[in-house]
């Protein structure tokens, strides 16, 4: 197949992923201004695609009025990450928060409402409270599609984004994509691009083996961090990774989201609480991995000592919601809530805003560093934003992206770029006898779960890279056989890529920082002479992989000298006679 | 390179007594988000055929036969 063979479709705005904060700003972008031609592309299908394939038990960061201001928010973010925060994005977030809810409230989501209608906030985070329960949020994906089909978004499913395609002005210019089922390539020419890939969950190997079995939907495998590095864009904080307490093997969270509030608690294997707090963190993570490895551990969620009707209510919430097959799990074990702690674990590292605070660099607006190009999500810098963080960034990428789109005239398109795609991604359907994804996929994962899972080692750390690129070496000979294959040998290649800027990043940066997530063991403080920063990831005109610094943006919200160490004290102090 | 294959018991089970592929029904094959589910060429019914399984439901939860069964894959139980 030429250039010329392949189809070209035109679009105002292109949306690639379908998952959350996707879908949200393809219907912003369309009612923003209903003239433009707003494309979403999902590598799967729509109506169940991404991390909420099966709806959200609940919103973690809910900043509702009379409960949390915007302000505390900013301020509790800005320690969770020990101070390297983009605090205008978390505070644009957090501005918007209570609006979104409103407008998800009015799409028909439910959200958990007390005795005189008010939402039903829980306290779970150190030190504000921002988690509203949705125990029937099992429908959010159903309301999106709706959305979707109203808004008349134009939405092509089983396409795999593969690459981003500039001008010869460096804007943003579309995408190349490759049917899924069919390895039919197809050239979108768009005026704005928003990214919305989703986490790169699939970076490491789960505990059990089992390359589907990541926290993370599978699908979410780094596809759009890829893109966007090759696209010249910035990334920030890469090697704070994404590590979260999870129900051991199956690898769902365990949500203390859920339980804490009705008085479940993450404990050691003496049943006992060595956490103050539940809320994901760098620190709380680097507590619960001490525990895990020390004498006192495994970990464990604890419920067991709740009332039945306390237990039932989780279980119809945890069994519906999110990762429903959580009680088949159970049941095939024979665990029960009412007898027994559920042993939990950490999971394989990852890449993903959502829970901590790495991606593709984006500031209040949703831009990244190339001109055209937003991202939302998981995928964006914007710390610990969650599906609410998803909806909002996705909104206001969708804004910024139709004005982006009507300003200008129809991009110029690189016809080099294009043939070089095409041939990257028509290779590996030629190779008969050569490595499956499979084999390539597992030995990447396995080498990053070897050399760069916490505590990192500076000198492990090299190990891993320089065989991450060997694997380089290998990628002619990548072979696949059908079109269903080709999306996997693809994928490989976005994971290599992702663990080659995990190992990076993480020998860039040479202090601790953000507990687990960054623990160096031959850097074991915090250097905040040097590392008050964010890092950069980026490609250079070479074409090489290189790291920077980039200022942390004056603060908006300045914080409390007996603040700024809030998460540090996370372990439950024994009393002196204990 | 010599390339041999390996089996594998995979998590999603059909029963095709129930299942309406046959008659035209995609309905499990459209949701999956890894695209593992296939309509069997020679039986017309919908099964799984790569072991690539999130566990996550939606095919069970939207076939409207209640044809399909999700099970926890093997490694994980």
């Amino acid at each position: 197949m030429n250039v010329s063979d392949i189809q070209t479709i035109d679009t105002d705005v292109l949306v690639i992923g379908g998952g959350t904060a996707g879908p949200m700003a393809a219907v912003t972008a369309k009612e923003r201004n209903p003239k433009l031609k707003v494309l979403l592309l999902e590598k799967a299908n729509v109506k169940r695609s991404g991390a909420i394939s099966m709806g959200m038990d609940g919103l973690n960061n809910a900043v509702i009025p009379g409960r949390a201001t915007p302000e505390q928010y900013v301020k509790e973010i800005t320690v969770a990450n020990d101070g390297i925060v983009h605090q205008p994005a978390v505070l644009a977030y957090a501005r918007r928060s209570y609006a979104m809810i409103q407008q998800l409230d009015a799409w028909g989501v439910h959200f958990q409402k007390d005795e005189t209608g008010e939402y039903d906030v829980k306290k779970v985070h150190h030190m504000g409270t921002y988690v509203l329960p949705m125990p029937e949020g099992h429908n959010v994906k159903k309301i999106l599609y709706r959305r979707l089909r109203r808004a008349r978004v134009e939405i092509e499913n089983r396409f795999q984004a593969t690459r981003l395609l500039k001008d010869g002005d460096g804007r943003i210019a579309g995408a190349f994509a490759v049917n899924t089922r069919s390895a039919e390539p197809l050239i979108i020419r768009a005026k704005a691009v928003v990214l919305a890939t989703g986490a790169a969950g699939r970076i490491g190997l789960p505990a059990s083996g089992y390359l589907f079995g990541t926290y993370e939907n599978p699908a979410n495998c780094g596809d759009g961090h890829a893109m966007a590095y090759h696209a010249g864009a910035d990334l920030a904080n890469l090697e704070c990774f994404q590590i979260n307490p999870l129900l051991k093997d199956y690898n769902g969270p365990a949500c203390a989201y859920v339980t804490g509030p009705m008085g479940g608690y993450t404990a050691n294997a003496h049943g006992e609480r060595f956490i103050e707090c539940d809320y994901w963190s760098g620190q709380m993570m680097l507590e619960f991995f001490k525990e895990l490895e020390g004498g006192n551990g495994p970990v464990f969620l604890k419920v067991n000592h709740l009332a039945e009707e306390t237990i039932g209510e989780i279980e119809s919430i945890l069994h519906s919601n999110e990762r429903p097959s959580r009680g088949r799990f159970h049941a095939g074990r024979g665990t029960n809530y009412r007898h027994q702690m559920v042993e939990m674990h950490i999971s394989e590292i990852g890449f993903c805003s959502g829970h901590s605070a790495s991606g593709v660099w984006v500031d209040e607006r949703g831009r990244t560093t190339v001109p055209g190009l937003y991202a939302a999500g998981d995928m964006a810098s914007v710390p610990h934003n969650y599906m609410l963080g998803a909806f909002v960034y996705g909104q206001i990428c969708g804004e910024g992206a139709a004005e982006f789109a009507a300003a200008r005239a129809e991009p110029r398109l690189d016809q080099a770029a294009i043939a070089a795609e095409l041939a990257r991604v028509s290779a590996p359907l030629a190779v008969e006898d050569g490595i499956p994804p499979e084999q390539m996929e597992y030995k990447v994962r396995r080498l990053v779960n070897d050399y760069l899972q916490p505590p990192k080692v500076t000198r492990k750390m090299e190990i891993g890279l320089e065989r991450l690129l060997s694997i380089r070496d290998d990628l002619p000979a990548l072979s696949a056989r059908d079109p269903h294959e080709l999306l996997r040998a693809l994928e490989v290649q976005s994971i290599l890529d992702c663990a080659e800027m995990a190992a990076r990043a993480s020998l860039y940066r040479t202090e601790s920082r953000w507990g687990l997530y960054h623990y160096r063991v031959d850097f074991p403080e915090r250097n905040d002479a040097d590392w008050f920063c964010h890092t950069r990831l980026y490609k250079d005109e070479q074409g090489r992989m290189r790291s920077g610094k980039r200022p942390v943006a004056p603060y908006v919200v300045p914080l409390d000298e007996a603040e700024k160490d809030a998460y540090q004290r996370l372990r439950v102090k024994k009393a002196a006679n204990a | 390179m010599p390339i041999a294959t390996h089996r594998t018991s995979v998590p999603v089970v059909v029963d095709e007594a129930k299942c309406i592929a046959d008659k035209g029904c995609r309905v499990c094959v459209e949701v999956c988000p890894l695209d593992v589910l296939w309509i069997d060429e020679v039986t017309g019914k919908a099964h799984m055929r790569y072991d690539e399984c999130w566990y996550c439901m939606p095919c069970e939860t939207d076939c409207p036969t209640d044809a399909v069964k999700v099970n926890i894959p093997y490694l994980l139980r």
